[in-house]
């Protein structure tokens, strides 16, 4: 496994104040920068490290586990130099926007509407911003960690006495 | 003079119900319309192994032409006004099989996205357990249905408006 990645010491090389952590695990490198600069961040990566496809688009819901509760997680993929990079960013309920990645990859649509769908966070600038799983008259988050499993209007199962 | 000759072999005696009835059982023509691993089994039990056409059950690639759908697989709630529609086209009369778990109660999907039985949406007359239901399970819902349609009355003066048809099973 390497020490070093060509792409991350470009990135803390250029944008030191917004890198909140960098680890590897299991072989990838994870770099979480302030959410402010995720679009800085992922022009200057396809830009100057030819990280040339935006694979995945995702989020997480850390309810009650962390204060920042989403996590906004892009899978990055260089085809010329063969390799990957995660690229996370803290998105807080209070403020649960973050800028849309179709400013600069255009895969990032549907990832995004898929995301604002299931987990509500909305994207700046995103060009059309819809639901795309779920009907579009549909309440609520799906993927959210306090949506009820059974939909809100059942009651909930309660095991084999309810 | 008169009647000296017996009726012979090829006439019977019959009611208009029982007639009509016999004619709509006899070719049961079911909406090609699959959902989910359901529908593979379905498709099995039309196949030539187990082959629905010698019940003069055929499939058909319109709903125009149907009398009769098999909702085979799970419904999702963004599915279920797709399978309103269809239905909907159907011309009367029209049967409704739920084939398996999932289309009978939602089965294992006990989730916000999932219909909870395609009885709250359509009058369904035959519920066939299994996940999925084995071909022989599907043939024997199919023949519980043909019985069904065999019961019926007012199946002839419906027709006309003389009445309703009213089934007895």
């Amino acid at each position: 496994m390497a020490d070093t990645n060509r792409a991350v010491e470009k990135l803390q090389g250029n944008f030191e104040a917004s890198i909140v952590e960098v680890k590897q695990d299991r072989g990838d490198w994870i770099v979480t920068v302030k959410k402010e600069s995720i679009i800085d961040v992922l022009a200057f990566l396809k830009r100057e490290c030819r990280f040339d496809m935006l694979t995945d688009v995702t989020a997480i819901d850390y309810l009650g586990k962390s204060s920042d509760r989403f996590m906004m997680v892009y899978q990055l993929t260089s085809v010329p130099f063969k390799d990957r990079l995660r690229i996370k960013a803290p998105v807080t309920e209070a403020d649960c926007s973050i800028g849309s990645a179709t400013q600069v990859y255009a895969s990032a649509g549907w990832l995004e509407r898929e995301v604002y769908d299931l987990f509500g966070i909305k994207f700046d600038k995103h060009p059309d911003l819809r639901r795309i799983l779920m009907t579009p008259d549909w309440e609520g988050h799906p993927l959210r960690k306090d949506y009820p499993l059974q939909g809100p209007d059942r009651e909930p199962y309660k095991g084999r006495l309810s | 003079m008169g009647v000296n000759q017996s009726l012979g072999g090829n006439v019977t005696v019959t009611s208009l119900d029982k007639l009509v009835n016999w004619v709509r059982k006899s070719s049961i023509w079911p909406m090609t319309f699959g959902l989910a691993c359901c529908a593979i089994e379905m498709m099995a039990t039309g196949a030539s192994h187990n082959d629905l056409d010698r019940f003069g059950i055929i499939f058909r690639a319109s709903p125009r032409q149907s009398d009769c759908i098999i909702i085979a697989g799970t419904v999702t709630k963004k599915m279920l006004p797709v399978i309103k529609t269809v239905y909907e086209q159907m011309p009367e009369p029209k049967w409704v099989v739920a084939m398996g778990a999932c289309a009978c109660s939602g089965g294992i999907f006990d989730t916000y996205s999932v219909v909870q039985g395609i009885d709250e949406a359509l009058p369904v007359d035959v519920y066939i357990p299994g996940c999925p239901p084995r071909p022989e399970a599907l043939l024997y819902g199919l023949m519980k249905l043909q019985d069904k349609i065999m019961g019926e009355s007012g199946s002839f003066g419906s027709v006309f408006g003389l009445g309703d048809r009213v089934s007895t099973v």
